[in-house]
């Protein structure tokens, strides 16, 4: 919480000077059934005609500075909410981009993007909401309460009955729809999933000839939306008509009441209309309290989910000051690496050790959960080993700047993705000022540039969101060439090639062997032949090293990589 | 959009009784909730002062102002009951109804969507539907009467003041719809860039990893910056003048409170004899009608743009509604005992007129005979399973199943006939049995276990936590190779008499895929199968094999035959060698 506060420091004229006009205009609103009264009173009873113009004047005076007042108000609360909430959406953001790769495993990416967008969103509309209506609403509550104790401090005990017990009522019936409330939206959600699944199902469903089925499911799911919320109705509708009764059964009690008074000589008649007119204000005025207090119970709510995320442990910035790699022998070396995920307890991968040179290939096999990516993933640092060394270009990783040693490493991952906006600037995520030449030699290389060449725009063709305009094959190949892009020392290719055809395949292989002779090469794969030219091969089973050696010495020596490179040949000799 | 709204209110239709009692119910409750203030009125006339007080009169109009209070509560409570029940019975139809349509439409209707799109209408728009008109129906309904009534009050009380509150009336609607429109346009493009700030934050932070490996970060910042700035900008517009709207119509409020006072106050004090009669206890009930007067002015023109909204929901639910239909074909023939033999005959067909795909195609698949189809990635060997199983019809040409032209035969049961795994697996949110059980929804828990033990499936489900009673959808962690099992036991249970397979090229480990392999050669014994194939050795296996590029057949033949030939299956073929 107090992190977030900070960003109101530079707006605290705006929370001083907002709340504060807010106030004068209310006080403004006070005035003004005092200001009748007396007419009635005053102007009415003794015919002074100069008195009832010169007092409708300053009512009408009175709307305009309350006009105003309430501007300038409404102005500032919009100012330095938005100046808040951008401020902080950009520190925010700022710190998302700083965060370690466990950190982010922690949060789960769709937690950062909702808190980066909804979260923030809901807090700046709380700031807003403070400066606009936190002081006027308790404001007009208590003013309207103390005007009517000054008029007739008996007759406002009708009020003081009345108030809380309108208070209460918009409580219990806040407490009890609000979590109704959430059921409802649970229901249209399952509604939304079974929509979903049904329209990506269409093919199955109907191959399976089960249309009436899955339309009387969502009968029953549409049915329960409707009970759910004919339910929260009930009870929600109750509060509007029951607040009115309330205050008018006052307004009726204080009529009553204030005959008495008036009879007695205690009260008169303009001061009994002024009354009335408070008890209304009175109830409006918690109406607005009620939704503000919905309003700031979402803001905090969302504001100590901000504070999770500032709370995440940023990333180490390598050693002090940043060691460089240098040229020596080997350009990917392990020395008894061992690592376990903060969440996991058991340990990913045991006692790795190898070395791998510059321009050399190096080949990972292994089975679903074997640790493969996990190794990789320890190359650029991602993730720290739990013990022993990884050194890159001869220094250990920590000691490493770490965007300094990502800039020296193209990684395609397992699953594709591009983002939105032309090919070109795809193609520059690795090195921003890549030239045309650059980018196309890299798509050359990953077999891509065949179907870019052929398209209207070249290069200049957009990418929609996700990549969706391509295939699940082009987009691989886009990915591939996306991270080969300005010749980085180290490639490493995360079963990348799974959606393309052998020969594609083969011809990748060949011109990644060619046009990127000094890249040292890191591949996964599950195809034996695809790794079969790889100058070392880990073969990973559940996280230990089953088998290191060129291919060759594999098939004599381990027998997992022999039974894998068997089960696959097999097919080929009966073909 | 008078059409579109006789429409939605025919949805209504059925609730007609809730629709008439909501008008009756509003009616009354605005009427008995107008009458207060001249209650009210006539009781400050009660009491004149100091001794002055007509004690009886006040009994009496203070215990009829109790009563009316009550009862207007009463009506407005069952007023929004009412409105509920329509709005939300309605809206359930709809969904029901587009949701229905949706099973209806062709394939191809389905496929020129994306999800995103039909899901928001099912679901979104038919609540916007609900928000906006029936709801914003009753808004308007009140409003209206509460003005009609409130200047009927005004009028019976001075005509002549109420002329002049009514005269400035525009000055509130003016007011109000200038404020609406400024703040309308800076509202649209807040939202722009709102959504524009969402995808960005979607593909940046959603793809964080991503943008750490790429050093990207700083031009991710940097791009956020820019768009988080404008929103910035525009935002503190848009709230800004949104929240102009009460303080101003406060105001004028204000000034036509100002202005009925003063006439009030003179006439009452005998300054202006042509106002007539006026009373205290008239003027402050005159003064709380011309405050009640103006709010619906404001709800009112609110409700106006929430209609324009709802009204464009309604379209497009009516648009899908309207969508061409899959023509009825139950007065066809019911395929049964299907032999699995299938013939194309001079087949064309393309997705779009100018394009051609498949020209005078031919193929003669005898029962039990598997066909291969090869080509490379995106070659359009989907388009086999389009024609197989009538997702789309083709062009000219005949295919026959079992000795019937298809064109004869009902969907469903041709349907039925073929059991289909595709690459992309369809896992619905259930239990793993009521998955398996998908094409024969009364089986057995004995013979869904046998099903998933035939294709290797039972292992990996007994271990999940809740064996088969395991609630899985799409992203529940389940494997690519263990949803693919489900899917195979799901086709082994049904038993159909053809297969279309589709094998899996994503990277599914070994193990997996040694099990995917046996269940898919358990399927295949005896059936008729067409195999979407990456494996040599079921490529070869094969009677007959289609080689697929660029969406048309371009080969077919035997393994040997294809070698023999010497053409793209050839070099296909060979490069699988070449190192």
């Amino acid at each position: 919480m107090k992190r977030l506060l900070i960003y109101l420091k530079n707006y605290r004229k705006e929370l001083i000077l907002g709340p504060f006009f807010k106030l004068l205009e209310a006080v403004f609103e006070l005035i003004v059934p005092v200001v009748m009264a007396k007419i009635i009173d005053r102007g009415i009873a003794f015919h002074d005609r100069g008195y009832i113009i010169r007092m409708s004047f300053l009512i009408a005076g009175l709307g305009a500075c309350g006009l105003g007042f309430a501007l300038t108000c409404q102005y500032l609360a919009a100012k330095c909410a938005y100046g808040f909430g951008t401020e902080l959406r950009r520190d925010l953001y700022k710190h998302i981009n700083s965060l370690s790769f466990s950190s982010i495993d922690k949060a789960g990416a769709s937690t950062l993007v909702n808190r980066l967008t909804n979260d923030t969103n809901v807090v700046q509309n709380g700031v807003n909401m403070f400066i606009r209506l936190a002081v006027r609403a308790p404001f007009l509550v208590i003013g309207a309460a103390v005007m009517a104790i000054m008029i007739d401090a008996k007759l406002s005990l009708v009020m003081l009955a009345a108030a809380p017990l309108i208070s209460f009522v918009i409580f219990i019936i806040m407490r009890k729809t609000v979590p109704m409330y959430k059921k409802a939206q649970q229901k249209l959600d399952r509604a939304a999933l079974l929509t979903r699944e049904n329209i990506e199902g269409t093919r199955v469903i109907r191959a399976f000839s089960r249309q009436k089925e899955e339309v009387e499911r969502f009968d029953k799911a549409v049915d329960e939306i409707a009970e759910s919320s004919e339910a929260v109705g009930r009870i929600s509708a109750v509060l509007n008509p029951f607040a009115f009764m309330v205050m008018d059964l006052g307004i009726v009690a204080i009529l009553w009441f204030g005959g008495v008074r008036i009879d007695s000589g205690r009260l008169t008649q303009g001061e009994l209309t002024a009354f009335t007119n408070y008890m209304t204000q009175i109830l409006l005025a918690l109406v607005v309290l009620a939704n503000l207090i919905v309003t700031f119970t979402k803001a905090f709510a969302s504001a100590n989910r901000i504070s999770e995320i500032f709370a995440l442990q940023p990333e180490e910035d390598g050693g002090d000051p940043p060691k460089k790699m240098q040229s020596g022998s080997s350009m990917i070396e392990f020395r008894n690496v061992s690592f376990s995920y903060e969440t996991a307890g058991d340990m990913s991968l045991r006692g790795i050790s190898f070395s791998i040179r510059r321009g050399q290939m190096l080949g990972m096999i292994g089975g679903t959960g074997s640790g493969k990516s996990t190794l990789a993933r320890l190359i650029p640092c991602f993730y720290k080993a739990t013990e022993g060394k990884v050194l890159v270009g001869g220094t250990d990783v920590n000691e490493l700047d770490p965007d300094e040693l990502r800039r020296s490493i193209g990684i395609v991952p397992q699953k594709s993705v591009l983002f939105s906006g032309t090919l070109r600037e795809n193609m520059q995520w690795r090195k921003p000022q890549a030239s045309d030449d650059e980018i196309i030699s890299a798509l050359r290389t990953a077999q891509a540039w065949e179907f870019v060449s052929k398209l209207p725009d070249g290069l200049d063709t957009r990418v929609s969101q996700g990549g969706k305009n391509f295939s699940g094959g082009q987009k691989q190949r886009l990915s591939i060439a996306r991270a080969l892009v300005g010749s980085p020392d180290i490639v490493i290719l995360d079963d990348s090639t799974s959606a393309l055809d052998y020969a594609t395949d083969l011809a990748l292989r060949h011109a990644l062997r060619e046009d990127m002779a000094g890249t040292t090469i890191v591949m996964i794969s599950q195809r034996t032949t695809s790794l079969k030219e790889s100058d070392l091969i880990i073969v990973l089973d559940d996280g230990e090293a089953a088998g290191i050696g060129t291919h060759e010495e594999l098939v004599r020596t381990c027998e997992v990589y022999s039974e894998i490179y068997r089960s696959q040949m097999n097919e080929k000799e009966e073909a | 959009m008078t059409k579109t709204l006789m429409r939605v209110f025919r949805y209504a239709k059925p609730y007609m009784l809730y629709f008439v009692l909501t008008v009756v119910f509003a009616a009354l409750g605005v009427a008995l909730s107008l009458a207060v203030p001249i209650f009210i009125g006539n009781a400050v006339d009660c009491c004149a002062g100091r001794g002055k007080v007509d004690f009886d009169g006040l009994k009496k109009i203070v215990s009829e102002l109790a009563v009316i209070v009550v009862l207007s509560a009463l009506f407005q409570w069952m007023m929004s009951f009412c409105t509920n029940k329509l709005a939300f019975r309605t809206v359930r139809d709809l969904r029901a109804d587009v949701f229905a349509k949706l099973e209806r439409v062709p394939v191809k209707y389905i496929d020129s969507r994306t999800r995103g799109e039909l899901t928001s209408r099912v679901i979104n728009d038919t609540e916007i539907i609900s928000d906006g008109l029936l709801q914003g129906f009753t808004q308007f309904f009140s409003g209206v009467i509460t003005i009609i009534g409130t200047l009927a009050f005004m009028m019976s009380i001075n005509f002549k003041i109420a002329a002049v509150v009514v005269m400035l009336t525009p000055l509130s609607f003016i007011a109000a719809s200038k404020i609406t429109k400024a703040s309308h346009d800076s509202y649209m493009k807040q939202s722009a860039l709102r959504g524009e700030m969402v995808s960005l934050a979607e593909e940046m932070a959603g793809n964080q990893k991503l943008v750490r490996s790429f050093v990207y970060g700083d031009r991710a910042e940097e791009r956020f910056d820019k768009i988080n700035r404008e929103y910035g900008k525009i935002g503190t517009k848009a709230t800004f003048f949104s929240s102009m709207t009460n303080p101003t119509t406060r105001f004028v409020n204000g000034l036509i409170y100002a202005a009925a006072g003063f006439l009030g106050a003179m006439g009452a004090a005998g300054f202006f004899p042509f106002i007539g009669v006026m009373t205290v206890g008239k003027l402050s009930s005159f003064l709380a009608y011309s405050n009640q007067y103006t709010k619906p002015f404001n709800e009112i023109s609110g409700v106006f743009a929430e209609l324009q909204n709802a009204v464009a929901s309604a379209q497009r639910v009516f648009d899908v509604l309207d969508e061409e239909e899959v023509p009825d074909d139950s007065d066809k023939l019911v395929l049964t005992d299907c032999t699995g033999d299938i013939k194309l005959e001079n087949v064309c067909f393309s997705y779009v007129p100018e394009v051609k795909l498949i020209e005078d195609f031919c193929l003669d698949v005898r029962s039990g005979q598997k066909v291969a189809i090869v080509g490379p990635t995106g070659c359009g060997k989907s388009t086999i399973i389009n024609l197989l199983l009538r997702f789309y019809d083709i062009r000219s040409g005949k295919i026959s199943v079992s000795g019937h032209d298809v064109q004869d035969i009902t969907r469903d049961s041709l349907r039925s006939s073929f059991g289909m795994v595709l690459q992309e697996t369809w896992i619905f949110t259930g239990t793993v049995a009521e998955n398996i059980a998908y094409g024969v929804p009364g089986a057995s828990r004995e013979e869904i276990i046998a099903a998933a033990k035939a294709v290797y499936a039972h292992g990996f489900i007994k271990r999940l936590p809740q064996g088969y009673d395991t609630i899985v959808s799409e992203n529940s962690g389940l494997s690519q190779g263990q949803k693919q099992l489900i899917c195979i036991a799901r086709i082994m249970l049904m038993d159909p008499p053809m297969l279309i397979l589709d094998e899996a090229t994503s990277s599914i480990d070994l193990r997996t895929e040694q099990r995917i392999q046996k269940a898919f050669a358990k399927l295949m014994q005896g059936r008729t199968s067409f195999i979407i194939a990456h494996r040599l050795s079921t490529i070869k296996n094969s009677d007959t094999i289609l080689v697929m590029k660029s969406g048309s057949v371009i080969e077919q033949g035997s393994h040997d035959e294809l070698i023999h030939r010497g053409g793209f299956y050839a070099e296909l073929y060979n490069s699988q060698f070449a190192t």
